[in-house]
């Protein structure tokens, strides 16, 4: 698949119905029953803001916070957009529920080999050329899927058409680096529960700039350390010669720290 | 000379043994019903106790890596007789903390993916696999103390042979992963608190580690002290003494330094759970030792250099513990404390540690007492010609 693949959910369509969770939860087999929250058995869910329905999911960012700190590579971004989990893989380290901004992630913390669940972006129904079954399931369209770069000129277009309805802006287009996940909002985001301390930086370049040092740090401060074992070193065997020698040393003897 | 308060070493093996049997116990229930079952952590609070254990562990055996630079990188050989105290304490230190790590693990069968499944992106991977490489170092450093006592001698010289470039690579893996800790925390801005999020984080916890490891071994030596074992001469401490008061002061200098750039000291002005935490922090643990060890009166008293370094170790603590879970907590609604079991956890291994450095100690050739006074450059006195950077292990074989 070429086409790196988004959602745009625009809160002024959405109605409450759930039909996106309920959808969800038969596709991925999951009790039926209604839930507020993200969870194990909830990989998508609303969040009631006054009269305006906000959905939480994966937004399957372009660079994933939780790709980057997974130690073991048991999660990775696909081409087509999914970030997918490899519970093979996984240690259980659980820092990708500590670093994931969204707060995405869910433990099995009542297992004895656990994993993590999340929403999986359907990535089999889009490897079979289908929609996510959110998507599908919408009635209203709140939910629409496509390819990335035609859901932001549309998202674009809808704010163009209407300029008092929306905020101008397009949540996902570039914050924290950008995400799979669109949100046209009628009123600014952060009244909705959208982190307003990330900026457009992704996350994982906040540790890269750390890491980028490991380098530096093995080949300087090795030649440092190296070169400060020749001084003493030397040091040490003059003072050690010229004591043998019995000769008066020509500079003083050197104070040791 | 009597120090009152001091822990008596050998009167404690009731309660290590209690101590022991309930981590037992406590690791058994961890491994049979889940970490939901047994730990207080959570979706929100995913790292606890354990984790802040990590931290001082490794923490406090940093003089691991201090004590062998500077007594083999940069020629201190007066600090030689506290160099296996210190390999032994960082040994014991660091298997502690990968048990730990295992033991907080979802998946502990599954600890050895990161040695074939790479992340170079993650610290995770970067800190795993400068623990296991350190620890295989320390036990390098270590294993000639065990030979020497098994009189096997030819692996000895293998290993000095290289021991140069071990120790060398040991001291950097050690700069590495004592501030990969603070980078493991580089990418949570939005959760935790300003008073301890910061850019800094790894310089920060590199420069608190060189205090509290050094700490350590002064600790050490003030309690074997009473034992009639006395590794340091006073001054050689006082020494130790002023290099602490230094990191304590750089480190109090940069973080008051970075908070006030970043603003985040507005946070300080009204006193809240985090503020008071932060001042417990930094008073009790930088500023109140700087402000004893500036003092000449203290850094010679043993029981004044015994409350200094106790007070660097608790603060230190208070530091890592409060990055760890205080930054992370939103009070009141998010708090964490852990759950009993992962308290018996921490204090079974903890016992352990102890327990297997006092059992070492007895059977092995950890301590050289000073019999009279420092021994101050032997080797240049003598005019031996030759090998003074080989570790003090070969020149005792040679001596013997």
């Amino acid at each position: 698949m070429s086409q790196k693949k988004a959602m745009l959910i625009d809160l002024t369509l959405c109605v409450g119905c759930n039909a996106c969770q309920s959808a969800c939860k038969e596709e991925n087999r999951l009790p039926p029953n209604e839930e507020k929250h993200l969870s194990l058995t909830a990989y998508t869910a609303l969040d009631k803001y006054n009269d305006l329905y906000v959905r939480r999911l994966c937004q399957h960012c372009d660079v994933p916070t939780c790709v980057s700190v997974c130690p073991v590579g048991a999660l990775s971004k696909t081409e087509a957009g999914p970030v997918a989990y490899d519970a093979e893989k996984c240690i259980g380290c659980r820092y990708c529920l500590q670093a994931c901004p969204f707060h995405v992630p869910k433990y099995e913390w009542s297992s004895t080999k656990p994993r993590i669940q999340k929403c999986k972006f359907c990535a089999p129904r889009l490897a079979r050329g289908l929609p996510p079954a959110c998507a599908e399931a919408c009635p209203t369209g709140a939910t629409l899927f496509g390819d990335r770069e035609e859901l932001l000129i549309e998202a674009a277009r809808r704010i163009d058409a209407e300029p008092a309805k929306f905020v101008h802006r397009i949540y996902g287009k570039d914050d924290v680096g950008g995400t799979s996940m669109f949100y046209l909002s009628p009123v600014p985001f952060e009244q909705l529960g959208f982190d307003s301390r990330m900026g457009k930086t992704p996350m994982p370049m906040l540790t890269m700039s750390a890491l980028s040092k490991v380098p530096n740090v093995l080949s300087v401060g090795g030649v440092l350390l190296g070169g400060v074992w020749w001084i003493t070193n030397r040091r040490a065997k003059v003072q050690a010669f010229e004591a043998s020698q019995k000769k008066d040393p020509t500079c003083p003897p050197e104070d040791k720290p | 000379m009597k120090i009152p308060g001091l822990p008596r070493i050998t009167g404690w093996h009731p309660i290590a043994t209690t101590l022991i049997l309930a981590g037992a116990m406590a690791a058994f229930a961890r491994f049979n019903y889940g970490l939901g079952a047994t730990t207080n952590l959570s979706d929100e609070f995913p790292w606890g106790l354990w984790i802040g254990f990590d931290f001082l562990g490794i923490g406090l055996a940093a003089s691991g890596f201090t004590i062998v630079a500077a007594v083999n990188l940069f020629h201190a050989k007066e600090y030689e007789p506290i160099v296996r105290p210190a390999i032994l304490t960082a040994f014991i230190g660091y298997l502690l903390v990968v048990l730990v790590l295992i033991i907080d693990l979802g998946r502990p069968d599954h600890f050895w993916h990161p040695l074939v499944m790479w992340n170079p992106h993650s610290v995770m991977c970067e800190i795993s696999w400068c623990l296991m490489l350190y620890t295989t170092v320390l036990s390098l450093e270590f294993a000639p103390i065990v030979l020497e006592k098994l009189n096997i001698v030819s692996p000895i010289k293998w290993i000095h042979a290289v021991s140069l470039p071990l120790m060398i690579f040991g001291v950097l893996l050690s700069t590495l992963h004592q501030s990969s800790f603070g980078s493991l925390y580089l990418i949570v801005p939005n959760r935790l608190h300003p008073l301890w999020y910061t850019p800094l984080l790894p310089v920060l916890f590199f420069i608190s580690c060189i205090a509290s490891g050094i700490s350590m071994v002064i600790l050490e030596s003030l309690i074997f002290a009473r034992g009639g074992r006395d590794l340091l001469p006073t001054p050689l401490r006082a020494n130790l003494a002023k290099i602490i008061a230094v990191a304590l002061a750089v480190y109090s200098v940069v973080r008051v330094q970075d908070l006030l750039t970043r603003g985040a000291w507005h946070e300080l002005t009204t006193l809240t759970y985090y503020s008071l935490a932060f001042y417990a922090e930094l008073l009790i643990g930088f500023v109140l030792p700087f402000a004893m060890l500036l003092l000449e009166r203290v850094r010679t008293s043993r029981l004044g250099l015994y409350a200094a370094t106790l007070l660097v170790v608790v603060g230190f603590a208070f530091n890592r513990m409060n990055t760890a879970i205080t930054g992370l907590e939103h009070y009141p609604t998010q708090t964490y404390f852990p759950s009993l079991i992962e308290v018996f956890i921490t204090l079974g291994i903890t016992a352990v540690g102890f327990s297997a450095f006092s059992f070492i100690v007895k059977y092995l050739p950890i301590f050289e007492p000073v019999v009279a006074g420092p021994r101050p450059r032997k080797e240049v006195v003598t005019g031996r010609p030759e090998p003074i950077f080989i570790a003090r292990e070969g020149g005792d074989l040679e001596s013997r």
